[in-house]
């Protein structure tokens, strides 16, 4: 469904063009959920920039970006604005750069609707109200009521990720989206944006630089240095049988030892009434 | 140069009694620390791990002085931490304890080439010349692995890892008897991190230094800690040997940690997830 092809994209700078991507090629098929990992700078971010081009302007871009045959470095414009409104949304590590701090949430869920998807008012506001059940929210109308700066980054977390999955979109762009959070509020959001992403059948480019976050909600890991995709493998393939030097070395600066061996998981008893989402 | 302390390794280096701090912010009062006891025996590991809002960094603040209790004491290497202390006390509490930030930054002045903050600490501590300050320098840059060119380098043309063992070599540079490692490794690379770690762990054999090292990482926990305590809220919940902590959680909240750290084949999971909270909740 996406297609990224030899995809290479420099900047001029002070000491001659610098290179962030060189040849990137990736793919993610309908409903497939696929990790970009890599460190800081490794330019898995600008890869994500470069598919709902917010690429930098004066940026230098060659290859091919598409989805279903779709050219989309060529697209500007109405097109452009129909791509980002219907086809691909975007969650970022920073809830509050997308969310409008004057605005209480109902409205900024509601208004968006009306926007892309033309709903009424009213029933755009009914719809995120069930959105916010579908991303474990307990208190919907509190919720809906309050203004950004009174919720916690969790909480915040979850209203984008309703918001990105409002208007159906095939394919999610995801880019560090739980780095910010509490160890516990990642594992909570995580869990509902891999639940969410199943029950739409929505395909998810999940940017990271934690090689296990990635491995527990990929079916396939891109892992990326330099600007260069250096290896591509399903997540237990990577672990066992690491090919490239540099995977092998994120595998090893993983602590081993007590915490990961498997009788060191606490088994918590799970209290009757509630499921048990292992997959 | 003395160190302060002719502790023996394995007798409380802190020891900190019934620590009490509250912040107010417009009416709601939080009670960020709730009778927080512990001690820390010279030459071990401490780590204190918690989200944010545990206490966990207030906490540290409150060792090294740089805030103070509404109640409960601090101290270390026997003495005891008065959040009001005269020159000559602050000078001695800077040759006892030192800290080590998440953010490299606030250590170093972006314009000063990045030795100037580590001769700084000499002179203002030590008594030596300049030429032998010149020379404790490199020796100390050795000591963190960076090479002697990097002296004049300016902060901004370091990278992270390279600036976090500059922060080093600066509270080396004091010759203290106690780190505190406040998210020290939280904002590096994870193969970086690893470096650092082990960096940290051969200084503290070497010297015999004491460490609490303050984080939110369960899995940094287990490479350098000898005992772990864990906090919520501003509690304790659990104490112990790190091998116990990590190996056999009692309290929930400690499982619910581990339950959600990512390591090999681990899956996020709500149902187990709600079940401790709600049973944290209880």
């Amino acid at each position: 469904m996406l297609d990224i092809r030899s995809l290479s994209l420099s900047i001029a700078g002070d000491h001659g063009a610098l290179e962030i991507l060189r040849n990137v090629s990736l793919t993610v098929g309908r409903g497939e959920a696929v990790g970009l990992v890599g460190e800081s700078g490794s330019g898995k971010s600008m890869t994500l920039r470069s598919i709902l081009r917010t690429e930098p302007r004066n940026a230098t871009v060659t290859g091919s970006v598409t989805l279903e045959g779709v050219d989309l470095l060529t697209l500007a414009g109405e097109p452009l604005r129909m791509l980002r409104a219907h086809e691909v949304s975007m969650i970022a590590q920073n809830p509050h750069a997308v969310l409008n701090p004057v605005l209480p949430i109902g409205r900024y869920l509601a208004e968006g609707m009306h926007d892309a998807q033309g709903l009424s008012l009213k029933a755009a506001r009914l719809r995120a109200g069930e959105l916010l059940e579908q991303v474990g929210i307990d208190e919907v109308d509190r919720v809906l009521a309050a203004y950004p700066h009174q919720l916690s980054g969790g909480m915040l977390q979850r209203v984008v990720i309703a918001g990105a999955i409002a208007g159906k979109p095939k394919l999610m762009l995801a880019d560090e989206p739980t780095t910010a959070l509490d160890v516990t509020t990642q594992a909570e959001v995580m869990a509902i944006l891999d639940d969410c992403r199943r029950e739409l059948g929505m395909a998810l480019l999940f940017v990271t630089h934690d090689l296990d976050l990635a491995a527990a909600v990929c079916d396939r890991i891109n892992v990326m240095k330099d600007g260069e995709i250096v290896e591509t493998g399903v997540p237990d393939q990577l672990r066992d049988h690491p090919a490239h030097p540099y995977t092998r070395e994120l595998m090893e600066s993983r602590p081993a030892g007590i915490l990961w061996s498997p009788d060191a998981t606490p088994a918590p008893t799970i209290a009757k009434g509630h499921d048990d989402f292992s997959y | 140069m003395t160190s302060p302390t002719d502790l023996t390794a394995g007798s409380p280096m802190i020891t900190v009694t019934d620590l009490t701090k509250t912040f107010r912010t417009g009416k709601r009062v939080v009670a960020a620390l709730d009778a927080v006891s512990l001690t820390v025996p010279a030459g071990s590991c401490l780590a204190v791990v918690g989200e944010s809002g545990s206490g966990k960094t207030t906490l540290a603040r409150i060792i090294v002085g740089l805030e103070k209790a509404d109640s409960g004491t601090v101290a270390v290497a026997g003495r005891v931490v008065a959040a009001r202390a005269d020159r000559r006390e602050l000078r001695r509490r800077a040759r006892t304890i030192q800290m080590v930030f998440q953010d490299p930054q606030s250590s170093l002045n972006r314009r000063l080439p990045v030795h100037t903050a580590v001769d700084e600490v000499l002179r203002v501590h030590t008594d030596l010349g300049r030429a032998a300050r010149r020379q404790r320098c490199e020796e100390l840059f050795a000591l963190v692995g960076l090479p002697a060119r990097f002296l004049r380098a300016l902060p901004e043309e370091l990278s992270g890892g390279q600036r976090q063992r500059v922060a080093i070599a600066r509270a080396l540079a004091a010759d203290p008897a106690v780190i505190v490692l406040d998210e020290s490794v939280a904002a590096l690379d994870v193969t970086v991190q690893g470096q650092i770690l082990a960096l940290l762990d051969d200084l503290r054999t070497a010297k015999g230094l004491t460490y609490l090292f303050i984080t939110h990482d369960l899995s940094v926990v287990q490479l350098i800690a000898d005992q772990i305590v864990v906090m919520r809220r501003g509690r304790i919940v659990e104490r112990g040997a790190t091998a116990d902590v990590l190996g056999r959680p009692q309290h929930p909240y400690t499982q619910l940690l581990l339950a959600c750290a990512p390591r090999p084949g681990w899956k996020p999971q709500r149902g187990v997830i709600r079940a401790l909270r709600d049973e944290i909740a209880t």
